[in-house]
């Protein structure tokens, strides 16, 4: 068996194979909801209901897909200069850090300031934890995907022991949690009445940016260069060290405004369940994209539909939420098989 | 030997063979016999097909059409293993062997059964032992191949094809890596296997070598096969006319007018990196107006000369001068400043960027300078503008500055290559392989790109493994052998078998002694 190359695929393979791949991702989850016992039409229907279905879920999607379009961003920029940053999730959390530390009271600014200093403080946290690793590539040629990877875990444990020492709320009955922010120190909502807060506005401005990184800057151009071919990066002189280090700051910055925006947009406070996971999440976010910025606010949108349907279906169906999982995780598969198939054409000699 | 076979028919028949890649047919209905003890040669430009063809025989590929035939059996298709068992040896040109395993256990590797309760080494070395003695391809069977020359590696991988009892030896290519003299022992070699009644097909560009070796020439030009003569009815020149389909005009040549150096270097060394062999003490001047031509085996420290001058690389001793003064830190950004053209060795690894448009290859160096950039912003418009230029005046062909670079043929890519570093008029060229893989038109034009540059005063350095190319074009030659340059030899004053003792590195101890 072998591959070939489509120097120019048709229309017809560019959308074809894409649909095909989301058939597939329906026909498993059907069948899926079949072996618990529901209606697999009914199930569906719940999801996509519970997912679009009604102004109030639709913002229940956008503001789950806001945290995994900033961790999502931070996996494609990392990824497109062939970084591998497996620890959105550590970044993330950092950030959240940054955002309880100065949004509790120890600075007493106007949102207007505020706002911008959480923000500002948590990118730059985030852009650090991802530093170490990346120096660590750079120096001595350390494989990123183990480092970064088990940071998460470091910073998960660091977490902890701030939330049940120093970070502890008083008022928490004992609870592993933080003080809550300030009132000045919360996001806005977008509408007044609305769930919707601007963290998500931040993200579709952060995508836009990292578009124009990517499309229109000597940096941008110097991050493609090294992900495309290092070695030609290298003879014409580009600096392929400084590159990667630039890079894990700004992916490593971008994931860190994931864990901001969550604790000052939606929850208020910092907890050790603040991220289901939004760091590994990011990557299939970014994959779907084919890590394009853009690319990764509609993947985002769409991987926070399935779970936020699959979550409102379970309670009306009582088929398990983990069918968001299985389903996310079958279209993730078969949405690579299906670009490969758009890009190649299979040979069976 | 002639092709009056005894009483049997062809050791080897292709028929009517077949093979399209998507819109390119890369092997168009070629039928091909070969006679026991013959050699034929194989022979056309890169891209002719001559590869895909031997791929097709030995079962890398599947022909869409026709059949192979080894010993009156038809070959099933796409199957190297029934290949092999049926005789068929193949001699690639990148060595497939192991570095950690001795040439014994390389020459055994794969022809006895995995789970077998024992190897029998002691009949496998007497066998190889034989086979070496047999056909004067010396080699130690204890020898860890990693410690072997590149010549030594080759002996290793023939001798495994006649260890697997092949009665039909391809060799692809087999002196590229060799010198003259290398070159004249593999074919001793060969004649006593021919002798022995083996058959061979000897796949080169080289028209000299097909002379000297084969008794039969099929020449391949675009996937058709466009002549088949015996090697007493023709000459180099016939073949070479054959081989591209038109008249060859050799590149015309002015007389040199030399000026001042511009790169000098002085007892230079480098470090070893990997398997890159650093200099040992290297001189070397090239001068404004004048093309310095280095021979050698590859492997013997070209390129860490060339990652030199490019910049990639600092000496760790003696001096280095470039324009008259010796560089601080130097780097790829001062070779650039300096005026380095640089043309690499590899241009689809070093050279280009494959997923990068036209576009963003032809600004690859220059993308922090103004016009391309400002302030860290990159212009789009002047850089397509830039990339419109060179595919304009270097005949570049290609569907528009859009296109995405893999897309194009070896010499296209070069060509945009050379736009690149030549458009800024550069004083040192240095051009590694230039024309390596390209057809007779694209190196007729980066030869002559080369000699008008240096018609208006630029230093040349031309790296080539390719002696006939280095012996026309240098205005001064020099040879290069594990990390020593020879002294400088002006054009004329050596042949080519000259130039073959230095790269076997005769001379070099008393050049070194005295200094």
């Amino acid at each position: 068996m072998r591959l070939e190359v489509i120097a120019r695929p048709s229309l017809w393979r560019m959308i074809g194979f894409p649909a095909i791949a989301l058939a597939l991702t329906v026909v498993f989850g059907s069948a899926l909801a079949l072996l618990a016992g529901a209606n697999p039409f009914q199930t569906l229907g719940l999801i996509l209901r519970g997912a679009a279905g009604s102004q109030f879920a639709l913002l229940e999607t956008l503001n789950r897909a806001t945290p995994l379009i900033f961790t999502g961003l931070a996996v494609a920029v990392a990824f497109r200069a062939k970084l591998w940053n497996i620890g959105a999730e550590a970044q993330l959390y950092a950030g959240a850090l940054m955002a309880v530390l100065l949004g509790t009271g120890a600075l007493g600014w106007s949102p207007a300031l505020l706002l911008p200093a959480m923000a500002g403080a948590a990118m730059l946290a985030g852009a650090l934890v991802l530093l170490g690793p990346a120096l660590l590539k750079t120096r001595l040629g350390v494989d990123e995907v183990v480092t970064t990877l088990l940071f998460n875990f470091i910073m998960l444990l660091f977490i902890s022991m701030l939330l049940e020492g120093p970070l502890k709320d008083p008022m928490g009955m004992g609870w592993p949690q933080s003080s809550r922010l300030i009132p000045d120190a919360r996001l806005p909502r977008i509408v007044d009445g609305l769930r919707l807060h601007w963290g998500f506005g931040l993200a579709l401005i952060a995508a836009v940016l990292v578009w124009v990184i990517q499309s229109r800057t000597t940096l941008g151009y110097e991050m493609r260069a090294v992900g495309q071919n290092r070695q030609a990066a290298e003879f014409a002189g580009i600096p392929v060290g400084r590159v990667i280090l630039k890079t894990a700051l700004l992916s490593g910055g971008l994931a860190a405004l994931a864990g901001f925006s969550e604790v000052a947009g939606l929850r208020g406070n910092l907890t050790l369940d603040l991220s289901p996971g939004f760091g590994y999440t990011g990557i299939i976010v970014a994959m779907l994209a084919l890590l394009n910025p853009i690319g990764v606010v509609i993947s985002a949108i769409f991987v926070a539909g399935v779970f936020v349907g699959a979550d409102s279906m379970s309670r009306a169906a009582g088929v398990p939420t983990y069918i968001a999982n299985i389903m996310l995780a079958t279209a993730l598969l078969t949405m690579v098989l299906a670009i490969a198939l758009t890009r190649f054409r299979v040979r069976w000699d | 030997m002639t092709a009056d076979s005894k009483t049997q028919g062809p050791v080897l028949r292709l028929d009517g063979i077949t093979k399209r890649f998507g819109a390119l047919v890369a092997n168009d209905a070629i039928s091909v016999s070969l006679a026991p003890g013959e050699v034929i040669a194989l022979l056309g430009e890169n891209g002719a097909g001559k590869t895909t063809l031997m791929n097709i025989l030995f079962g890398h590929y599947t022909a869409d059409e026709g059949t192979v035939e080894v010993f009156g059996q038809t070959l099933p298709q796409g199957n190297p293993r029934a290949a092999l068992a049926a005789g068929v040896g193949m001699v690639h040109q990148h060595f497939t062997l192991a570095d950690n395993l001795s040439v014994l256990e390389n020459v055994v590797l794969g022809t006895q059964p995995l789970w077998g309760a024992r190897l029998d080494m002691a009949g496998a070395r007497a066998k190889l032992v034989g086979l070496a003695q047999e056909f004067g391809l010396a080699v130690n069977p204890d020898a860890r191949l990693g410690s072997l020359s590149v010549g030594e590696r080759q002996r290793v991988e023939i001798l495994k094809a006649l260890y697997r009892d092949a009665r039909i030896l391809i060799l692809d290519e087999p002196t590229a890596v060799l010198t003259p003299q290398q070159a004249d022992a593999l074919f001793a070699a060969l004649r006593k296997m021919v002798a022995q009644g083996l058959s061979i097909i000897f796949i080169s560009h080289k028209l000299h070598e097909v002379m000297a070796i084969a008794s039969r020439v099929v020449v391949l030009r675009h996937g058709k096969m466009v002549g088949e003569v015996a090697i007493a009815d023709t000459d180099p020149r016939a073949l070479a006319e054959m081989m591209v389909g038109s008249a060859i005009t050799p590149p015309e040549l002015r007389a040199a007018t030399p000026g001042p150096a511009l790169l000098e270097l002085r007892e230079v060394m480098t470090q070893d990196r990997g398997t890159v062999r650093g200099l040992r003490g290297v001189d070397l001047a090239l001068r404004a107006g004048t093309i310095t031509g280095l021979a050698g085996v590859s492997g013997n420290g070209q390129a860490a000369l060339a990652d030199l001058i490019a910049g990639l690389e600092r000496p760790s001793g003696g001096e280095m001068r470039v324009a008259g003064a010796a560089p601080a830190n130097w780097s790829v950004a001062q070779a650039l400043g300096a005026g380095i053209a640089r043309i690499p060795e590899d241009r689809h690894k070093t050279g280009t960027i494959a997923d990068f448009t036209l576009t963003e290859n032809a600004i690859l160096e220059r993308y922090r300078d103004a016009p391309f950039a400002r302030r860290g912003w990159l212009d789009w418009r002047a850089a397509r503008d830039f990339a419109q230029s060179v595919i304009r005046a270097y005949d570049v062909r290609c569907p528009g500055p859009e296109t995405r670079i893999r897309l194009l043929s070896g010499g296209n890519m070069q060509k945009l290559i050379l736009g690149r570093v030549m458009e800024v008029s550069p004083q040192i060229i240095l051009a590694n392989q230039p024309v390596r893989g390209l057809d007779i038109g694209a190196i007729t034009f980066v030869q002559n790109q080369l000699l008008a540059a240096r018609d208006r005063g630029a230093a040349v350095l031309l790296i080539s493994e390719d002696l006939d190319e280095i012996l026309t074009l240098s205005d001064q030659i020099h040879v290069m052998s594990e990390g020593r340059l020879s002294p400088a030899f002006a054009r004329g004053t050596m042949s080519a078998a000259d130039l073959g003792r230095w790269m076997a590195g005769e001379g070099f101890e008393r050049g070194r002694d005295a200094a």
